[in-house]
């Protein structure tokens, strides 16, 4: 019989520095919140495991904000790079990783059928990317500023300028989404979707530096901005019950 | 501890997720090639089913702007990734195990179309049950959702599998079968998620 069980167990989640999931001052939240506490598992093979993808998957162009929809110019906006490393929590490359971004436009606007913010929408602008990470875990993206935008929570509150991140991981429960803000941007800590988050630590990895090392001149700024998934440890002892060999 | 990064903090998808993740549902087309809620090929092994329901608010409200994703194991009960040395079971080259479905803006209803998977080896050595692994995003949602189903006419393994064993309310064992039907000629289980209130669906701590 194979070997069943590879030293790839994850790390529990730290849940100081997440949101909970029921946070009042994120309206929402409210109603799409568990009541019950969540129920531990021990990691088993179905959560150590997850999707492979590859470059057969993506296009070359798909992280190229600026370009990739660009119909008879270019988008309107600040442009800028993105890039950075994507780590675990040992600080270990993570390396083809599937790193998929959403956005506004410059002015606030979202190219979806439910956005009907009264900001126009630039029709050389779609507002989404991916790329997989190198062998260093590092990615990058070329693409347009994103503006605040109005919504309807509070009726006064406004989201900072954001870039939605979603992280594939190598295992199924390193599946991450979260938001990257800019440094600098006064919205950031008015925000009710920022303040879910109870921990001015875990507030900061989210906002990117500007990055005058990597702008390029006469052409764009850059932003440096590194994310960690949960780490996978060696099992230094390993448990072999009867039955598993 | 201080030598350890800690993970970056989850933020909630937002209601605007489609733009990212599935761009045709958000009214656009702009990737030549798109993932899908279709996991299955002409060739991939194993009996069609069709998994179907709608994730429920706790005013009892359809959540038409929620996207899940699905991660499996093939007909033979592996997966398809390196940490799986279950070599006894044959790999299907044509079947990832992975695929990312939105519900319907109007009714709510999402849908996969793929196979059912065969049983993997649990942390003991024994069988689980066979089971699909989901994740539930979408505006008001802070942290991802993990849950699984498991199948109605898998009643013996069911009651024997490790996890939902775990689960000491047995009334709330309940929530993670999904319901067998024949419509047509599809195989059909229905799987309704309650994110709160009485009928609420057990997520997990992965």
């Amino acid at each position: 019989m194979s070997q069943i069980w590879q030293p790839r167990e994850l790390v529990h989640r730290d849940y100081d520095s997440h949101p909970p999931a029921f946070a009042p001052g994120y309206k929402t939240s409210v109603l799409r919140s568990p009541r019950n506490a969540l129920i531990s598992l021990q990691n088993s093979l179905s959560e150590i495991t997850g999707p492979i993808f590859g470059a057969k998957d993506l296009d070359p162009l798909d992280n190229d904000l600026i370009m990739n929809y660009a119909k008879d110019g270019l988008p309107i906006g600040e442009r800028i790079i993105v890039h950075g490393y994507v780590r675990d929590g040992f600080g270990r490359p993570m390396k083809n990783t599937l790193v998929e971004v959403w956005q506004a436009n410059a002015g606030g606007r979202y190219r979806h059928k439910k956005d009907k913010y009264l900001a126009p929408i630039d029709p050389n602008f779609g507002g989404c990317g991916r790329v997989l990470t190198d062998e260093n875990g590092y990615y990058f993206f070329r693409t347009i500023k994103p503006g605040p935008y109005p919504w309807r929570n509070q009726a006064s509150d406004w989201r900072p300028s954001h870039i939605h991140f979603s992280l594939s991981g190598e295992s199924f429960a390193q599946r991450l989404i979260t938001q990257m803000y800019f440094e600098g941007d006064p919205l950031i800590r008015q925000c009710p979707i920022v303040k879910t988050i109870n921990n001015d630590d875990a507030i900061r990895t989210l906002i990117a530096e500007l990055d005058t090392h990597a702008a390029v001149p006469l052409d764009c700024l850059a932003y440096r901005f590194d994310l960690v998934l949960r780490g996978q440890r060696a099992t230094l002892f390993e448990n072999r019950t009867q039955g598993a060999v | 501890m201080k030598d350890y990064l800690a993970e970056t903090a989850s933020q909630t998808a937002g209601p605007y997720v489609h733009i990212g993740l599935a761009p045709q549902a958000a009214g656009f087309n702009i990737f030549e090639k798109n993932f899908s809620h279709v996991l299955t090929n002409s060739h991939t092994q194993g009996e069609r089913i069709v998994v179907e329901g709608r994730v429920f608010d706790g005013s009892g409200t359809p959540v038409r702007d929620v996207l899940l994703e699905v991660w499996q194991a093939n007909a033979a009960g592996r997966y398809n990734h390196p940490a799986d040395r279950q070599n006894d079971k044959k790999l299907d080259e044509d079947f990832r195990g992975w695929g990312r479905t939105c519900s319907d803006f109007d009714s709510g209803v999402w849908r996969f179309d793929t196979i059912k998977p065969g049983a993997v080896v649990g942390r003991d050595g024994r069988l689980m049950a066979p089971h699909l692994n989901l994740w539930i995003v979408a505006r008001g949602i802070n942290i991802g959702l993990n849950t699984r189903m498991y199948f109605s006419d898998e009643q013996e393994a069911n009651e024997t599998d490790p996890v939902l064993n775990l689960i000491e309310w047995e009334v709330r064992r309940n929530t993670l079968i999904g319901k067998r039907e024949q419509r047509g000629t599809e195989i059909v289980y229905t799987f309704d998620i309650y994110l709160q209130g009485e009928k609420e669906t057990v997520f997990f701590d992965v």
